[in-house]
């Protein structure tokens, strides 16, 4: 079942947050939606949860569609929204009491799921504190554990390791690895590794529309160019070292300066053993000799970056979408 | 039904958890109080009666203020906080969002009525007390309080600032509390009959001496639902553009 979304579309005024958004995920699947602060990510997943009402387009969840059945998509969701909104006035047990009443789970059961998700969680010890005594990453955990309380088929994750630290955050992913396997599992973040690492199929999206969507492997694969090798050499001053490098076989470009160099290669092997020889033979010392792998920042890079000020563009246009509450961010981290 | 019970029991757990709660109590109590026994002009030995209609147009004008206090962050806090995602994204409607909050906010006024009943014992050892007028006075206060706490939370959901949401209600309700009845006053006739009937004092004033009338009933249950009507809308507003 997993979620389908048709043309999502969220238009605030003039500017669309989301733009006709489409994509498919079955069971199983745990989805990367990646794409620059302000790009319509949190949006997307405000109107998957029923939060917001598209202004155009449809989704179903689980087989249930969100203008028909909301209440239905909402009670097969376990949400997490962005930096964990919770009530800090609130014992973590009594917290997780309260949204097991509201999200309906029998009450004779109650008591046994809450057990078992701060096992999962590693609440255990935190029980009795209140939310708002807890570090960042405590709360995090507290937000997924009432995300998984009633044991919700998909579950939809907004930058759900935002402010842990490295322990914290490979925990997190080996608990949305585990869960991923049963359940469809929407997260979001623009911190790519993460993504690269937890995530079956990533969803690139910028400016409030898809610009990818592929298997990570995939998407890795399409954007590799030609092998890159990063050389660092030291040379007599008076030697063009570039133009040496230049006029090597199967060396297409030569960038960088001052004794380390990018050769990007014409076909799929780099050409270190050329590299090798031409410094032996001159009598150079190599002191770097790395292939550099293409990897998802490129993808990203290439894929959302835009001009920080468009020459074309319209000074309407361009402003930031000011009545779009929380993605009104303008500055684009591509981090 | 059973969304709404839970709502409302985690909000006044949040009142008596804070000190929300006993802040207003004590205040509510103590000027009530002040103003019913200790005054001098105007208290209940002044008036020299054994009645609690002193009591009951204090407790008019301390609930004015008071339930706006208390209203103002039910709605605001959460919106600001980013915790009204997380409760409006679990499977319930609006509606009993806001039902919930109100029936809370409402009950707490309750506890506060409810302290003051030693006044009526402590009356109705004086002298020979009307208990059906007590009885309706109480009733009455009941009933304002309903309306005054849907107006607040519909104000508290306009905004995500407190203190707007404590201005926005006092100011909302000082139509009902006092602004139409001066209007009856001045206004040529027609106008008057209808800005006279908009008057809530009016109406409390009414079921104060003892009278409860269907008019005044159904006018009071109108505001409330309209309020809690406003309220909702205004949360689901959050999709408008």
């Amino acid at each position: 079942m997993g979620i389908t979304a048709s043309n999502l579309t969220k238009r605030y005024g003039d500017q669309a947050a989301v733009d006709g958004v489409s994509f498919e995920m079955s069971t199983g699947e745990v989805l990367g939606f990646l794409g620059p602060n302000g790009a319509g990510k949190t949006t997307t997943m405000r109107l998957l949860t029923c939060y917001l009402e598209p202004t155009a387009g449809t989704a179903t969840l689980d087989g249930y569609d969100i203008h028909d059945h909301p209440e239905a998509v909402r009670r097969r969701i376990g949400y997490l929204p962005e930096n964990a909104p919770l009530y800090t006035d609130m014992p973590v047990i009594e917290y997780l009491r309260l949204s097991a009443r509201l999200q309906a789970v029998p009450p004779a059961t109650i008591d046994n799921r809450i057990q078992t998700m701060m096992d999962v969680c590693g609440l255990g010890r935190e029980r009795h504190k209140r939310i708002g005594e807890l570090s960042k990453g405590y709360r995090q955990r507290v937000g997924l554990a009432q995300a998984l309380l009633h044991d919700p088929p998909v579950l939809i994750l907004d930058e759900p390791t935002t402010g842990l630290d490295p322990n914290q955050i490979v925990e997190i992913r080996e608990l949305i690895k585990e869960i991923g396997q049963e359940k469809t599992v929407m997260l979001s973040s623009h911190i790519l590794k993460e993504v690269e690492m937890t995530c079956d199929r990533i969803l690139i999206i910028n400016q409030g529309e898809v610009v990818a969507d592929a298997a990570t492997e995939e998407l890795r694969q399409q954007f590799r160019g030609g092998a890159q090798l990063r050389v660092a050499v030291q040379a007599p001053d008076d030697t063009d070292v570039p133009a040496a490098l230049a006029s090597l076989r199967g060396v297409a470009s030569v960038d960088g300066s001052e004794g380390t160099y990018t050769l990007s290669a014409t076909g799929a092997a780099p050409p270190a053993a050329e590299v090798f020889r031409l410094c032996a033979d001159r009598d150079w010392v190599l002191t770097e000799l790395t292939p550099v792998e293409s990897s998802l920042e490129d993808v990203f890079r290439e894929l959302t970056e835009t001009p920080e000020t468009p020459p074309d563009a319209a000074p309407s246009s361009d402003s930031p979408p000011a009545t779009a509450p929380d993605e009104g961010r303008t500055g684009r981290h591509h981090s | 039904m059973h969304a709404v019970l839970t709502i409302c029991k985690r909000e006044i757990n949040a009142f008596f958890d804070s000190l929300t709660a006993y802040v207003l109590l004590v205040l509510f109590l103590g000027l009530s109080g002040t103003f019913t026994w200790l005054f001098g002009q105007g208290d209940i030995f002044f008036v020299g009666q054994a009645s609690l209609d002193t009591f009951f147009q204090v407790a008019f004008w301390t609930l004015f203020f008071f339930i706006p206090a208390v209203t103002m962050g039910m709605i605001a806090e959460e919106r600001r906080s980013g915790t009204l995602e997380l409760l409006a994204t679990k499977p319930l409607d609006d509606m009993e969002i806001v039902a919930g909050k109100w029936l809370a906010a409402w009950l707490l006024v309750a506890v506060a009525l409810l302290f003051t009943l030693p006044y009526y014992i402590t009356v109705a050892q004086l002298g020979p007390i009307d208990h059906g007028a007590t009885l309706s006075g109480y009733l009455g206060l009941l009933l304002v309080s309903a309306v005054y706490v849907s107006i607040g939370l519909f104000a508290s959901s306009l905004t995500r600032n407190q203190i707007v949401a404590f201005l926005l209600s006092l100011f909302l309700a000082v139509f009902l509390h006092l602004l139409f009845g001066q209007m009856a006053v001045v206004l040529p006739g027609a106008l008057a009959d209808v800005a006279s009937f908009l008057d809530l004092q009016g109406h409390f004033q009414t079921m104060a001496r003892g009278v409860m009338d269907a008019a005044s009933l159904l006018y009071v249950v109108s505001l409330t639902l309209i309020g809690l009507l406003a309220a909702t809308v205004s949360l689901k507003s959050r999709s408008w553009s």
